[in-house]
């Protein structure tokens, strides 16, 4: 359970004023000068002593990331890019970060750039995201206009950071997808190596992390790397926003330290599950590209990184979905599948074609009418799609699939058996479409 | 170098070669759709997938270097396995994929014979499907008069995005869609603009693209191919002559590093439907003003009546723009056995003259030398049109490194950028003396390159103005030991062949331009020339091979071959000796144009020294040995031409230049038979109206 006074987003439920002054009072701000004074190797080493791992999903380690940024330029600019393009169903937490606590977001990005050497940050909001980016410029612009940034500003670190509004992909999400769209281009992933902290942003290096991994480095550099680092479990250090939806009596999305479990996530926050702790059926926990885990998998485990990936699964945006045994899985896994058809960018064949696929015969397997081989096919051709990608697009789409065959299969096969049972049921009511 | 192991086989290759070289290096076979080697990676297919030692997944090998890789844990090379369990299954899942939405429509499909999706579906495929989905449809779309699209078969390896773009330098095709939806289109039904875009039927894998002209025509395997070389510019690309039978059913690219890599323009290719129309297939005879059907016989017998004492100043030649060598020759040596002096090839009145030295009328860098050139100025010349796949060398010249490229003359779209410097030979000469802000450019550059073409030299003051070129060349020097930045861009494919040839006139001789007027002769002999109306006045003797204009003006008709149905020689522009050979015979009583010279000077009398084409051939190298060195250019001396040409005197005009070329589909008699190209002129000249507007 996280102590109140070390939460770090102490205005997520936009209580207060998210302005600057009132930011400031929260701790916004503070002593920005003084931390860049530090040095940029005293961040890199203070943001790896905390053990922060990047917010955005994959859970990379964030002061490592920034480390790998070269040390002098060699002419080219550096920059950052701040993915804000927050899609992955179920998940919430940038938003509430933009909307309500943007000055710390704006403070991490300059102690970011600072770190890697950057004089300019792009912050790539998400299409639908159209309050958020109004909230966020709003804060922007109160920035430039207290001299906090800019190009002569009170920290005397030319540092100048822009706003721009994605046109609603979620492939834009992907790091190298949303530096193409940034550029003008199509939204579509590029061939990995040349990474972005060597060939990025108009091919400089660049460096793209999540909204929250930024926003949260300003009171890690203010507490202390050790301190963040004592909060949660080894390797799976600090606070976490969660986002939880679903059949629990509150959803809601909070800050609470990586590590806590399931059952008490729940029960704290959420005001328990719906029905009672065993009308839970499963959870996806960490958005909808992570396969789900079963009730009497998840209900007592640590919700971090480490244990999730035991578990096959994986923390990803912390956006947990609860299912409780009115879900129709086989439907939502359907519409999960629907999703991942529908945002595929078509640039590589596994996903282009493979999502489709995938996506029909799951719509039969959620009306029962296929056959239990395809089953076994259907799994077959998750993994023809799985790591033979360019990005991680195809993969997301494939998990869920993989999870529901790996828990549920008997449900689909008792499924399939009704509706041939049964040669002309009545239609059942789709989640999809 | 670096050392690498292909499926156990050690390799040494540079640091820089993608794992799928590195694996051709080591004799491994890599199935590819959207890697071509003359674009750029796209690594969007992912039939390339290679295991490699240490990665978590499958890499693709197009687009992995093999620096990238890292070495084993005790520093061995990487190890990558073309043939692994893990490999082929990618592979057959990624050809599961392109397979179920592919339709099953291989036997009425243009590309069944011809199609790496066909090939390597039998090679990397398995032999059943599970996919029980309806297959995806999508609308066929219109793109032009030359590419037909079935675009259920497209596989989205944007090979013709990317051509179009990187290449041809044209937005034309581009992809809408996302995911499945994905579809390739020109946007609104437009026809492509670019006169490279029948390559890109040639660059899909699959049947999506396939050239309209001859679709559902042909089939690969009952085609008799012949290598050849293409007359339609002085570029001399590198063709092969597709035949059935009697009839040339298509025109395809060959691979000639030097000249056109692997692209041809779509005159070249389209032109094959020219080679069927318009013909003539027997000799004619003007008889009380009409022109009837003669026997060679009755066409000879007439032409020696003339020419019987005739005053030899009274009679000339001239040569047209798709002669051979060989014809050439043997008019020459028939006419100088008239004692004829009036003798020209010059039909747009070039002021060009062999005696300048041959460096003064070739292309002294190279096609492929334009990739050395870091500064290029171009007077009068527009080389999109004059020669397509010169332009695109430019292009890809630009493309390595953006240089500075400045144009005098048309201001037209070269598909690069470049900066328009002025009309006429008054920008000339401020860029020669200095005073223009591009002379820096010019200075600045290592290997300056200046391309004239014929819109400055088909004109009165053409020598003087080729002077000043020289002078200009001369002046920035060349730094670079051995470059020569001279480059004289010819239209004509016949031009640069018969000037090695001499044909201009000799002592007393008149020229092109004399001989045409009216009343200037009493007989001429017309090799092919159409461009030029003919006065009257003369008796006119046209051997050629369309009812063109040539024909029209005609009193006597000599068919004859054309460059598919002879074995020819033709010299390009650089100065390359490139040899065309007969694929199919000439129409009716059409015969190769050397053996009616030699037919018909054993009929006035004389009879030339050569009964054979190896024997012509033997006098010809002889007279001019270069003419041996097939595929080679001759060396000439660039120094020396320079000094020659800034010698002449001479005072530029100030009119600006005109285009040398009208309409780039209509340049000679062959392409104004083809209904095709007649089409794409339409296209080409509506599309100007609307631009004008």
């Amino acid at each position: 359970m996280l102590a109140d006074q070390d939460r770090i987003f102490t205005n997520l439920y936009g209580l207060h004023s998210p302005g600057l002054e009132a930011a400031k009072k929260r701790g916004a701000w503070d002593g920005t000068k003084f931390l860049l004074q530090q040095g940029r190797d005293w961040i890199i080493e203070e943001m790896k002593k905390s053990g922060l791992r990047g917010r955005g999903g994959a859970g990379f380690p964030t002061g490592l990331k920034w480390s790998f940024m070269p040390k002098k330029s060699d002419g080219r600019p550096h920059y950052l890019v701040v993915n804000a393009d927050e899609s992955e169903p179920g998940t919430c937490k940038d938003r509430e970060i933009m909307r309500h606590d943007p000055h710390l977001l704006i403070e991490g990005c300059m102690l970011a750039c600072f770190a890697m050497g950057a004089h300019a940050c792009y912050i790539y909001i998400r299409g639908e995201y159209v309050a958020e980016k109004h909230a966020l410029q709003r804060a922007v612009d109160e920035a430039y206009e207290a001299r906090l940034v800019g190009q002569s500003n009170v920290h005397d670190y030319p540092f100048d950071i822009y706003v721009h509004h994605g046109a609603g992909a979620y492939i834009c999400g992907e790091e190298t997808a949303l530096i193409e769209s940034l550029e003008g281009k199509k939204g579509m992933p590029r061939l990995k190596p040349p990474f972005p902290a060597n060939m990025g942003l108009y091919g400089c290096p660049t460096t793209v992390n999540n909204v929250e991994s930024i926003a949260v480095a300003g009171t890690i550099l203010r507490r202390g790397g050790a301190w963040f680092a004592g909060l949660g479990r080894p390797g799976n250090t600090g606070t976490k926003l969660f986002c939880i939806s679903g059949h629990v009596n509150k959803p809601c999305n909070v800050e609470e330290e990586l590590g806590i479990t399931f059952r008490e996530l729940i029960d704290r926050h959420c005001g328990g599950m719906r029905g009672g702790w065993d009308n839970l059926l499963c959870s996806i926990p960490g958005g909808s590209s992570v396969p789900l885990v079963p009730a009497a998998e998840i209900i007592d485990a640590p919700m971090d990184f480490d244990t999730l990936k035991n578990l096959k699964s994986g923390l990803g945006t912390a956006a947990v979905m609860v299912f409780d045994k009115s879900t129709d899985m086989v439907a939502t896994i359907a519409r999960i599948a629907y999703f991942y058809k529908h945002e595929s960018c078509g640039q590589c064949t596994p996903c282009r074609e493979g999502t489709g696929w995938m996506w029909r015969v799951m719509l039969r397997m959620a009306e029962g009418r296929a056959q239990k081989r395809e089953i076994d096919m259907l799994l077959d051709v998750t993994k023809q799609i799985e790591g033979h990608t360019i990005c991680a697009l195809g993969d997301a789409a494939a998990w869920p699939i993989q999870g529901l065959i790996r828990h549920f299969r008997p449900e689909i096969e008792k499924r399939i058996d009704r509706y041939t049972a049964n040669p002309h049921p009545t239609p059942v009511p789709m989640a999809a479409e | 170098m670096t050392k690498i192991l292909v499926d156990g086989i050690e390799v040494d290759v540079p640091p820089d070669y993608t794992l799928l070289q590195a694996c051709e290096v080591a004799g491994a076979e890599i199935p590819r759709f959207c890697f071509h080697e003359r674009l750029s990676i796209a690594g969007n297919c992912r039939m390339c997938l290679v295991e490699l030692k240490g990665a978590p997944k499958p890499v693709a090998s197009c687009a992995w270097a093999v620096r990238d890789c890292r070495p084993g844990p005790n520093g061995e090379p990487p190890a990558v396995s073309t043939k692994s369990a893990l490999t082929k299954k990618a592979r057959e899942g990624v050809m599961e994929f392109l397979l179920i939405n592919h339709p099953l429509d291989c036997p009425i499909c243009d590309q069944g014979g011809h199609c790496d999706l066909q090939d390597q579906a039998m090679a990397y495929g398995v032999d059943s499907t599970r996919y029980g989905e309806n297959k995806r449809a999508v609308e066929e779309k219109y793109i032009g008069p030359l590419v037909r699209t079935a675009m259920n078969r497209c596989i989205h390896c944007t090979r013709c995005v990317r051509f179009l773009a990187e290449v041809a330098g044209v937005p034309d095709l581009g992809a809408i869609g996302r995911g499945e939806d994905m579809e390739i289109t020109s946007y609104l039904e437009r026809a492509m603009e670019s006169e490279l875009q029948g390559n890109v039927a040639d660059l899909c894998p699959v049947g999506a693209l396939v050239h309209k002209p001859q679709s559902y025509n042909v089939r690969p395997w009952e085609l008799n191919k012949t290598e050849s070389v293409d007359v339609m510019d002085a570029v001399g690309s590198a063709i092969r002559v597709d035949t059935r039978g009697r009839e040339v059913m298509q025109i395809e690219p060959r691979v000639n590093e030097a000249i056109n890599e692997e692209w041809i323009s779509d005159k070249t290719r389209h032109v094959v439907d020219g080679l069927r129309l318009q013909r003539l297939d027997r000799p004619y005879l003007r008889e009380n003003g009409r022109l009837r059907p003669a026997s060679w016989a009755e066409a000879f017998g007439a032409i020696a009546a003339k020419l019987k004492g005739a005053d030899p100043k009274r009679v000339g030649a001239i040569v047209g723009d798709l002669a051979g060598a060989e014809e050439i020759f043997a008019l020459k040596t028939l006419m100088a056995s008239l004692k004829v002096q009036n003798l020209d090839c010059r039909q747009d009145g070039a002021a060009i003259d062999p005696a300048w030295g041959r460096a003064a009328y070739t292309f002294g860098p190279g096609i492929a030398g334009i990739e050395q050139a870091d500064a290029i100025l171009i007077v009068g010349a527009n080389p999109r049109t004059e020669a397509s796949l010169l332009n695109a060398r430019i292009r890809k010249r630009w493309r390595l490194s953006p240089i500075q490229i400045g144009v005098i003359g048309e201001d037209a779209d070269l598909t690069y950028p470049h900066t328009y410097l002025g009309a006429g030979p008054e920008t000339l000469a401020e860029v020669a003396a200095g005073r223009h802000s591009f002379a820096e450019a010019l200075k600045g550059a290592e290997r300056p390159l200046v391309i004239v073409g014929q819109a400055a030299l088909a004109r009165p003051d053409g020598a003087a103005l080729l002077s000043a070129v020289a002078k200009l060349v001369q002046g920035l020097g060349s730094k670079a030991e051995g470059w020569n930045g001279l480059g004289v861009l010819h239209n004509a494919a016949a031009r640069v062949g018969a000037l090695d040839l001499g044909v201009v006139p000799g002592e007393g001789g008149l020229t092109f331009a004399e001989m045409t007027q009216a009343g200037a002769l009493d007989v001429l002999f017309n090799l092919g020339a159409d461009e030029v109306e003919v006065g009257p006045g003369a008796f006119v003797i046209y051997q050629g091979t369309h009812g063109d204009k040539g024909a029209h003006r005609a009193d006597v008709i000599l068919p004859g071959a054309a460059y598919t149905e002879k074995s020819a020689t033709y010299v390009n522009t650089e100065g390359r000796v490139q040899l065309a050979n007969r694929s199919a015979f000439p129409p009716g009583d059409a015969r190769e144009d050397w053996a009616i010279l030699r037919a018909l000077s054993d009929v006035v009398g004389h009879r030339l020294p050569f009964d054979s084409l190896p024997a012509l051939r033997k006098a010809l190298y002889a007279a001019h040995p270069h003419f041996a060195g097939i595929d080679q250019v001759a060396p000439a001396d660039g120094v020396a031409a320079l000094t020659t040409l800034a010698g002449l005197s001479g005072e530029p005009g100030r009119e600006p230049f005109r285009p040398a070329v009208a309409d780039f589909y209509l340049t000679n008699p062959i392409a104004r038979a083809s209904r095709v190209l007649a089409e794409c002129s339409g296209l080409a000249r509506g599309r100007a109206l609307e631009a004008a507007e």
